[in-house]
């Protein structure tokens, strides 16, 4: 363990442990926007610059290691100035149209610039125009509210592997893109957008479906498989207009497409919600009751006259491990067969 | 008897290449076959292709030497070429008329050569005649007679600093790699030379590639590295394909690969060719662009000597620092140091340009004046104008102003004025430059070079070049050069890597030094030193003004009107300010400001 002041308050982190996560260890607030305690560390916002007795320049906390006996301070005037040059900066080439954003209420650059109350900029001049929209079918990409923190590029390469973004120009122009700047293409797991500080990237179907103070979040289990991921449910209107997930979950706040995108079907009016039996030829809606007795007897009926064996049975990996354990016993020992299989038993 | 007699060299660098050395050389071949020299004169005659000697404002250059006396020709033309074989070569009188004169000896005078000694004097693309003169012979020493650490003493005691920018202690660096335990070490040679304007580098490569190899297998036996990356520009072609065959000569003498000269130690070198971004000349870009990553900065620590390519110990060195390790260890630690000031030892290569007479690249001891370099070296200002300020350092470097050129030019002072050493690149400026244009020059580069990563660097260069250019186009504001210090300020401090903690220098010097010329820009809507076109305007003065008519002739935009043989007059609103006129009038008729 390493010992460093901050502030003037003792921390005790371990070897390894950066200023800015020593710092957090000690609940001493130090602004960020590229940072994520997940990611690789990446020193490109400057937000998180603190002065270490000994350096000649202010450092970032997030990229700086802890080293025994450091004495750290995370604020005084002349960071404060940077931090505020750093937010007006950033306001002065974004769109600043907070009135219509996705993202108002729940974004980093808005409430850096209410923490420093920003109401006017010093700095102004071009801003990023991009006119192109992404025709992909999940992710909004605005580039013009993007901050280029890189947790996108980050998160996209180092927990999903698939790098689809990178990058792309220099100075001002520099933009995030997929190749050659096509449509994005990816396996769209939007974990992208779980991590963007910014309106930058959402999910396209929230879109226009509910401010973030009027959603009521439900904590559940994702039901697509086994994995049991945790889920958030955001939920306007009686309606889930999006999935979220908490870093401080077994899957560290990560999803896959289907959990974070695939939830369209509670709220769509093609849903099974009874079971239905073909009679003359059309699905009829019917109780629980006759249809199991209906199951169950032509089970009977077909074991019966063809022997169990002319029976097979498939579960899903959308049942949990009980189901799923039931579901074997049963075409096991009531049904007596060995034909049973799993859509996830590779 | 026969002998190695008679040598031409001819200039075959960069500067030479342009002005056609490869036809006066192709001329002297032809001339002395036509002629049959060898047995006209009966002697051994020889052509070679050189590097770079500096006064590539003279080139074609070309050096006649007949039993060792030598005699510079300027300016050759391959026309010209018959005429010297036949009088200077066959009958030993050399062509007055085309040789250097004076200036051309007054240029080199106060010039010290340690890195450019054998520049310009032996054939790039032939080891042998770097090996005549002495190459290989530090490397030998080295393998043969010295351990690792001994080598990194005697380049700690010659007071070596970096030539990249930063001056950061050679010796010091390579220490800290010698004592890292890990198996794999790697060097790098940073050849990227980003800054406008420089090439020093380059010329090196191009005029002397072996110094750079010989110096590189030096630093990999000291610090215990297997392998070498050259990172050159893939602009560079003549020095990438110098580069190539003295890499591929070294490997056929043994002084490259597997057990060099017997010594049991194995090295080799590979190229790897930047795609022109001047932040990859940064070391953690650099690494991460020969990694095939993007080429963005990283936050330092860990350094690269910790954990650099592929993780492993690194160490980065410019190709300038590189070259004057073979003379260091050759000619020892002492003998370099003499050269120099206290802290900063040795010769720095500096590319002189902009309103000087003679432009080139020099080599000067450190702490010699700006004064020597511009008036005895340089000759003096163009058109014995006055001299306004010197601009040192490339983009991240600052403008010292006239009154300061007494100071000496080593690291620490340089800085204490507001610039840097840098690279080396040195920029002259007159009167007729416009200071507020200059630093704005300075910033539509290192803004579209920034990498864009962080805040500070991407967005506030960016704002500083807008309100650089507001002023410069009439539309400055009262408070702007006090917003520009604030924000060049907070982009020093808050940026990541060098590019950004040293962009702001430029508006910084420039407003430190000549706050007069922004505040008259601002405030008075006016350029003094008439550069900025928005702030210009032409008026004919009615009592000079002989209604010639010939301004309005040349005028573009139908501007001017007038009788003929009366004074004419520039209708304001219809003017654009090309100064055509201004140049044409006979009589001093038309004013500018
Ligand atoms: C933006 C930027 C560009 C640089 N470009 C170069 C370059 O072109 N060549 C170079 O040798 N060093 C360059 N440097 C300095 C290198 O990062 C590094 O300090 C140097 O190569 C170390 O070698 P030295 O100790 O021999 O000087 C650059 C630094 C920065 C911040």
């Amino acid at each position: 363990m390493i010992t460093l002041i901050i502030d003037g308050k003792y921390v005790e982190v371990p070897e390894g442990a950066t200023v800015l996560e020593a710092a957090r260890e000690a609940d001493i607030y130090i602004p960020t926007l590229c940072d994520d305690p997940r990611l690789e560390p990446f020193g490109a916002c400057r937000l998180c610059l603190v002065q270490i007795k000994g350096m000649p320049r202010p450092v970032t906390a997030c990229t700086t290691p802890a080293r025994e006996g450091m004495e750290v301070t995370t604020t005084n005037d002349e960071i404060e100035r940077i931090r505020r040059t750093i937010v007006e900066l950033l306001l002065s080439d974004h769109p600043n149209d907070c009135m219509v954003c996705e993202k108002a209420g729940d974004c980093t650059l808005q409430e850096l610039a209410y923490f420093y109350g920003l109401r006017e900029n010093r700095f102004w001049g071009e801003r990023r125009q991009y006119s192109k929209k992404d025709n992909n079918p999940f992710i909004e990409r605005d580039m013009e509210k993007c901050v280029l923190c890189g947790k996108c590029v980050r998160v996209c390469e180092e927990v999903q592997g698939v790098s689809a973004i990178d990058f792309a120009y220099r100075g001002f122009r520099t933009i995030v893109a997929p190749a050659f700047e096509k449509d994005l293409n990816c396996e769209f797991c939007g974990q992208c957008v779980s991590v963007c500080p910014t309106g930058a990237l959402v999910g396209k179907l929230s879109l226009g479906k509910g401010r973030q103070k009027d959603i009521k979040r439900v904590d559940t289990i994702c039901p697509y498989c086994g994995c049991g991921c945790n889920i958030t449910l955001h939920v306007s209107r009686n309606e889930i207009i999006r999935v979220t997930s908490s870093p401080d979950t077994l899957n560290e706040g990560w999803l896959c497409v289907k959990g974070r995108f695939g939830f369209k079907f509670v709220n769509h009016p093609d849903r099974l919600k009874r079971p239905l039996i073909r009679k003359n030829g059309r699905f009829e809606e019917v109780c629980w009751d006759e249809a199991l007795d209906y199951v169950a007897e032509r089970l009977k009926e077909i074991k019966e006259r063809y022997g169990p064996d002319a029976i097979a049975g498939l579960s899903s990996a959308r049942c949990t491990n009980e189901e799923n354990y039931l579901f074997q016993k049963f075409m096991r020992a009531a049904v007596g067969t060995n034909n049973v299989d799993h859509c996830a038993r590779y | 008897m026969k002998g190695k007699d008679i040598q031409i060299k001819v200039c075959m660098g960069t500067g030479g290449l342009a002005a056609g050395g490869e036809t006066v050389l192709r001329a002297f071949r032809e001339s002395l076959k036509e002629k049959g020299i060898d047995a006209t004169v009966d002697r051994n005659c020889s052509i070679h292709q050189v590097g770079c000697r500096g006064f590539c404002a003279r080139d074609v250059l070309v050096d006649v030497i007949i039993d060792g006396e030598k005699t510079t020709y300027q300016y050759i033309k391959p026309e010209m070429v018959p005429q010297i074989v036949e009088e200077h070569i066959i009958k030993g009188m050399p062509v007055e008329e085309w040789t250097v004169k004076d200036d051309y000896r007054q240029f080199h005078e106060k010039q010290v050569k340690v890195v450019l000694a054998d520049c310009g004097e032996i054939d790039p693309e032939e080891i042998d005649s770097y090996i005549d003169r002495g190459g290989y012979e530090a490397l030998r020493r080295a393998l043969t007679e010295m351990t690792p650490e001994q080598i990194v003493n005697t380049i700690e005691a010659s007071g070596l600093r970096g030539r990249g920018g930063a001056g950061f202690p050679t010796g010091l660096k390579w220490e800290y790699a010698r004592k890292n335990p890990s198996e794999v070490k790697y060097i790098i040679c940073n050849a990227d030379e980003g800054d406008p304007g420089a090439f020093m580098d380059r010329s090196i490569i191009e005029g002397n590639p072996h110094s750079v190899i010989e110096g590189m297998i030096i630093g990999a036996y000291a610090i215990g590295a297997k392998k070498g990356y050259v990172y050159i520009r893939a602009e560079y072609p003549l020095a990438v394909k110098r580069l190539g065959i003295a890499l591929e000569q070294a490997r056929q003498r043994g002084f490259l690969g597997d057990d060099i000269l017997g010594s049991g130690f194995s090295f080799d070198i590979k190229i790897k060719l930047g795609a022109g971004a001047f932040v990859c000349g940064e070391e953690t870009a650099l690494i991460a662009s020969i990694e095939g990553k993007r080429g963005m900065p990283r936050a330092k620590p860990p350094f690269p000597v910790e954990k650099g390519l592929w993780g492993k110990p690194t160490v980065i060195n410019n190709v300038e620092t590189l070259a004057n390790v073979p003379y260091i260890i050759r000619n020892g630690a002492l003998w370099f140091a003499q050269y120099g000031t206290d802290k900063s030892k040795g010769t720095k290569v500096f590319a002189l340009t902009g309103k000087v007479r003679n432009t080139g690249l020099i080599e000067v001891p450190m702490g010699i004046t700006l004064r020597e370099i511009i008036y005895e070296i340089g000759g003096g200002i163009e058109g014995d104008r006055r001299l306004k300020a010197v601009q040192t350092g490339g983009p991240s470097g600052g403008c010292i102003p006239a009154h300061l050129i007494d100071i000496p030019v080593d690291y620490e002072n340089l800085t204490k004025v507001g610039s840097i050493v840098g690279s080396g690149g040195m920029v002259v400026m007159d009167e007729t430059d416009c200071m507020v244009n200059i630093a704005k020059y300075f910033l539509e580069f290192t803004q579209a070079e920034s990498c864009g990563k962080c805040v500070p660097c991407r967005i506030g260069t960016k704002r500083l070049l807008e309100i650089l250019t507001r002023i410069t186009e009439g539309r400055g504001r009262p408070g702007d050069i006090e917003l520009l210090e604030v924000l060049s300020n907070d982009i020093k401090l808050g940026s990541l890597c060098g590019l950004g903690q040293t962009a702001p220098n430029p508006v910084l010097s420039t407003i430190k030094y000549f706050r007069d010329e922004y505040e008259a820009h601002i405030h008075e809507k006016r350029c003094p030193a008439g550069v900025c076109k928005n702030l210009l305007t032409y008026t004919i003065l009615e009592e000079f003004c002989k209604g010639c008519t010939l301004c309005a002739k040349v005028c573009p935009a139908g501007a001017i009107v007038g009788e003929r043989k009366q004074p004419h007059r520039i209708v304001q609103e219809i003017c654009i300010k090309c100064g055509a006129c201004f140049e044409t009038c006979k009589f001093s008729a038309i004013k500018k400001g």
